[in-house]
């Protein structure tokens, strides 16, 4: 259980323990959506999955929590404890000093988007939800700077966020039952990017030509917990260029290794 | 070296015991619905429990093995047959060249296990062969079996002395231990959740003395229910989070859905229970259309009777090392299509 280097420099915390089931265990870091609690989630997983918690099979950051799976038999059977205590205490260790200070491991991602048109049937919609002309929704979109607070629902779909309170449309009442795969779309101050073809309740605004996960990759995914993201338009011909790249080849995007990067504890909007 | 697949069934494919390591960037583990039975077929031809089996669910495929292989069939019960006449399940078989698997009427559960002895050769996927098929991810080609699929087999056994083998697996006496037997309960056992307190007295009462029925529209992803509406206190907006195989979440119209083995791995729906882990085989032999009522047990009782079935688990794969030193060496060595 080495704490790593950059520990002397503490967030102090407050978090409480939540038995998911019999075999998950929740860490609850406060009750809601902001950059602050997502990066305290972030560096949570990140030394939690360091620690290499006997048992713990997954760990899964989210907005406001972080799930360790595990099996029961596996965290030191020999102990009079049952699992749940037994993880709970090796928990309470490691968050005894508080986390991290986060400052070195942070990435920042470009995904290029092209914006409208067939692209983004949405955009026109979420002009006039916003009360902004197409450019600038386009504008305040690439110039957000948004993280990577977590991946689910489908194999490499992120949760980006937090974006301006101009941005706070809700879903559509009636989602779509197919979203292209590669779909850069809005809500609720968030954008999601669709990896593959999904049902899909969020407002299109633009497709990105990236192949957003992609089993063959080490990392498969393009996007982990904790990226900084930075939208950067392009344009319809540019877009069918890097498409036909992406999914011609299969090259190896990075050096990652699918771990979590934590983001810079500096520069936030929120 | 293969097993050749005359006719699909209704949903057969490949899993083991899930995809671990992958949920933060989204992947579900997926894996075997009834862990119980995989384990258990796999241990009944000597292999290591993270073996892949065929998951058969409710109308089972038509296969016919080429070479001579030792397999054990577990879980529900789909009228097995081997070459038309009723084949013995929960114990190892060995099949001949040519021999033909089949099943006929589902006599009870929904879904059988279908292993065989040194594995089969699959497309692992981020750790696993399990397939998930949502994603075309794992197994055979990342999706269920098809007519004329043709599955590769790791070792055949020897032809030599295969009655001999054959006699002596059939002389190997299999008890069970009491918690690896599929006892039927009246009940499935639940832990309520966090949040079980934000649910109306009604709704928490109906989950522990009301029935619900699996609706049709229920599958590997979640069970959805049909029974009484269950409803929050108050409307709160509640902040998507980690979701687990039993997780019991109510969406809007109050109608729960129990996530099952191919889960999402996040989900923002309000939970009022999760199935403990132990009752988890029992709700996979379930069937839409059945009936299910629930009992509400404490964590540390829930964690104990799992760690029963671990150790059962573990005194039963000692039982049964003569079954996997028989095979050992009545097995081909590795000359051709080596495992990966």
């Amino acid at each position: 259980m080495t704490r790593s280097d950059t520990a002397t420099k503490a967030i102090p915390l407050e978090y409480t323990l939540r038995a998911q089931g019999d075999r998950c265990l929740s860490v609850d870091f406060g009750d809601e959506i902001n950059a602050t609690t997502g990066r305290i989630c972030l560096s949570a997983a990140k030394l939690f999955k360091e620690a290499q918690l006997p048992g713990v099979v997954d760990i899964t950051p989210s907005f406001n929590s972080v799930a360790l799976l595990y099996t029961p038999e596996a965290c030191l059977p020999d102990s009079q404890l049952g699992a749940f205590e037994r993880l709970s205490q090796a928990v309470h260790a490691l968050l005894a000093h508080g986390l991290p200070e986060l400052d070195t491991l942070s990435r920042t991602v470009e995904i290029p988007v092209c914006y409208g048109g067939e692209f983004g049937p949405d955009l026109d919609y979420v002009a006039q939800c916003t009360g902004l002309s197409t450019e600038e929704v386009i504008r305040l979109h690439t110039e957000s700077e948004v993280m990577v607070f977590m991946l689910g629902f489908a194999p490499g779909l992120p949760y980006l966020g937090v974006h301006e309170s101009v941005f706070a449309i809700p879903r559509r009442a009636v989602p779509r039952t197919a979203v292209p795969a590669g779909s850069v779309a809005l809500a609720n101050r968030q954008t999601t990017i669709y990896p593959n073809l999904l049902p899909g309740g969020w407002h299109i605004i633009g497709a990105t030509p990236l192949k957003m996960f992609d089993v063959n990759r080490t990392p498969p995914s393009v996007l982990m917990p904790g990226d900084q993201v930075r939208f950067v338009a392009i344009s319809a011909p540019e877009y069918q260029a890097r498409h036909r790249a992406e999914h011609t080849t299969s090259p190896s995007l990075s050096s990652g290794t699918g771990d979590y990067t934590v983001p810079n504890a500096t520069s936030q909007r929120q | 070296m293969t097993v050749h697949i005359i006719k699909p069934g209704m949903l057969s494919s490949f899993q083991d015991l899930g995809r671990y390591g992958f949920q933060h960037l989204g992947v579900p583990a997926a894996g075997a619905m009834d862990r119980r039975a995989h384990q258990l077929a796999n241990l009944l031809v000597g292999n290591p429990i993270t073996f892949a089996t065929l998951e058969i669910t409710l109308t089972g495929p038509t296969m016919v093995f080429d070479r001579s292989y030792c397999v054990a069939l577990t879980g529900g019960n789909l009228s097995p047959q081997l070459n038309h006449k009723p084949l013995p399940m929960n114990r190892p078989v060995v099949v001949r060249p040519d021999d033909q698997l089949s099943f006929g009427v589902r006599q009870q559960g929904a879904r059988a296990y279908l292993a065989i002895h040194s594995g089969y050769q699959l497309q692992s996927v981020l750790g696993s062969d399990s397939t998930y098929m949502r994603s075309a991810m794992g197994g055979h080609g990342g999706r269920a079996l098809k007519r004329d699929d043709v599955i590769e087999i790791n070792r055949p056994l020897k032809e030599k002395k295969l009655d001999q083998l054959a006699r002596a697996l059939w002389d190997i006496e299999i008890y069970l231990p009491a918690p690896l037997a599929l006892t039927p309960r009246r009940k499935i056992r639940i832990l309520r959740s966090a949040q079980w307190k934000d649910f109306t007295p009604e709704s928490t009462a109906a989950m522990l003395t009301d029935s619900f029925r699996i609706s049709p529209e229920s599958e590997r992803m979640g069970y959805r229910l049909v029974g009484p509406t269950l409803s929050l206190t108050q409307a709160r907006q509640m902040i998507s989070e980690a979701t687990t195989f039993g997780t019991i979440q109510v969406p809007a119209g109050g109608q729960p859905i129990i996530l099952m083995a191919d889960t999402q791995t996040t989900g923002g729906y309000p939970k009022i229970a999760y199935v403990a882990s132990v009752d988890l085989p029992l709700l996979a032999q379930n069937l839409p259309g059945d009936t299910l009522q629930f009992e509400a047990i404490k964590l540390a009782q829930a964690q104990q009777l799992d760690l029963l079935r671990h150790q059962a688990f573990e005194a039963l794969a000692t039982t049964l090392t003569p079954i996997k030193s028989l095979l050992n060496q009545h097995t081909e060595s590795l000359h051709t299509g080596a495992r990966k």
